[in-house]
């Protein structure tokens, strides 16, 4: 793990990049890298979250600014510049029920191909999907979803890079960050190591490649 | 009284202690707020909460727990939080026992379209394609009709929310169940006739001799 600035951070990643972020409707996404992101004006980029918040929160200030040019989400409801953009042929969405992009957010980091799940069969969403039978149920085959970099908030994080979350913030966070095939963590409060007691421990800190630092 | 609250109400009579519940948004909210006395149930938040309280009091709020709209809550006593893969695999593996979900169609066989109205409104499935797949019970609370127009339908045109379908579906003029995969009028609601929910009703719905009224 690396210590690094939000600006040395951000500049790691490229134009076109995808970007798993952490976040729900705001709650947990990681706003210092979010904003610089902003700053820097990363074009083209492919976001894979739950939601893109609302105008002027966490991922919907990438939403306005016109960085983001495909989403991958389960709920747009609450931004209707995202659907704004969407209808206009501005960005492109792909909606996923939310129980399937966890765990195909889940499967990447985890070294599987795709899970089976039932939720989605003789809807719009089994369309150009494997339905496989096991033990006489449907599944549909969705498959692992990958990103070149997740974004993760965190609550607490100790010198080494071990995270720990809180409450409502934790949500896809953990998942994302055990999927990105390069790590930056966001931590509101870094913590001498040992702090965070080991069973408290929610993100290993091997996973974990940047660190912001305060400041 | 008022539509949402008598749909509401009538949903409230549906929960049993011990009950581990997710409530949509809309209608389906409000039903936390008629829990018959002595009946302690388990509220999820799909963002990652068993045991969602009540919204805090003034300058209490907390930016870390809120519930799956974004709005500050509490967690009661007991309360546990989780990430979002263990928060669907409570729901897809039928460890929760009821949701409650808002409708734009119901269909005479009980299958709800509710995420989207093509080339309209297009908020997204989020939760709501899991919820009906894997909780235990699937309970709908709508309106049963939008500006004069039916929303049981013979046939959902809308896209489907899942597979399965529902097991109660209240509204502000009736009860309806899908016994055998057939709309049936259970209960209506106090000053409503069997004639009216049928006037308002596109699907066929089946009329048993007795036809309770809402005990609300």
């Amino acid at each position: 793990m690396k210590a690094v600035s939000v600006e040395e951070a951000v500049a790691i990643i490229p134009d076109g990049a995808s970007l798993m972020i952490g976040g729900f409707m705001a709650v947990g996404s990681p706003e210092r890298l979010i904003d610089e992101l902003v700053r820097q004006h990363k074009r083209g980029l492919t976001v894979i979250a739950n939601d893109t918040a609302l105008p002027g929160a966490g991922i919907g200030k990438l939403v306005s600014a016109g960085l983001v040019s495909k989403v991958i989400a389960s709920h747009i409801g609450l931004n209707p510049e995202t659907q704004q953009k969407m209808l206009a042929g501005e960005l492109e969405v792909e909606l996923v029920p939310q129980g399937t992009l966890i765990e195909r957010i889940r499967a990447a980091g985890h070294g599987l191909g795709g899970v089976l799940t039932p939720t989605g069969v003789g809807t719009i969403v089994e369309e150009g999907k494997r339905k496989l039978e096991v033990d006489g149920k449907e599944y549909l085959l969705e498959t692992a979803l990958h990103a070149d970099f997740a974004l993760v908030n965190s609550f607490l994080a100790d010198y080494l890079g071990n995270l720990h979350y809180t409450l409502t913030a934790r949500n896809f966070n953990p998942v994302i960050a055990m999927a990105g095939k390069q790590v930056i963590a966001e931590a509101d409060n870094i913590v001498p190591t040992g702090v965070i007691s080991p069973d408290q421990v929610h993100t290993p800190a091997p996973v974990i490649d940047y660190l912001l630092m305060n400041g | 009284m008022d539509a949402q609250i008598t749909i509401a109400k009538r949903i409230a009579q549906e929960l049993r202690d011990g009950m581990l519940v997710n409530l949509g948004i809309g209608i389906s909210s409000l039903v936390a707020n008629y829990l018959p006395a002595g009946i302690h149930v388990y509220f999820q938040s799909e963002n990652g909460l068993i045991g969602t309280g009540p919204v805090p009091e003034p300058g209490m709020q907390l930016r870390l727990l809120t519930d799956a709209g974004g709005r500050p809550v509490t967690a009661l006593p007991g309360a546990c939080t989780f990430d979002s893969a263990v928060s669907f695999g409570l729901i897809r593996g039928g460890h929760v026992d009821m949701t409650v979900l808002g409708g734009l169609q119901v269909d005479q066989q009980g299958h709800l379209a509710n995420w989207m109205i093509p080339g309209k409104m297009v908020p997204g499935m989020g939760g709501a394609m899991d919820l009906v797949t894997g909780a235990k019970r699937v309970v709908v609370a709508m309106q049963h009709t939008a500006k004069g127009k039916a929303k049981i339908v013979k046939q959902c045109n809308l896209p489907l929310t899942a597979e399965r379908q529902v097991d109660l579906l209240v509204t502000d003029l009736a009860v309806i169940a899908f016994p055998g995969g057939r709309a049936t009028l259970l209960e209506i609601a106090p000053g409503v006739t069997v004639a009216d929910v049928l006037a308002s009703t596109e699907a066929e719905l089946i009329v048993p001799e007795q036809v309770l009224t809402m005990a609300i």
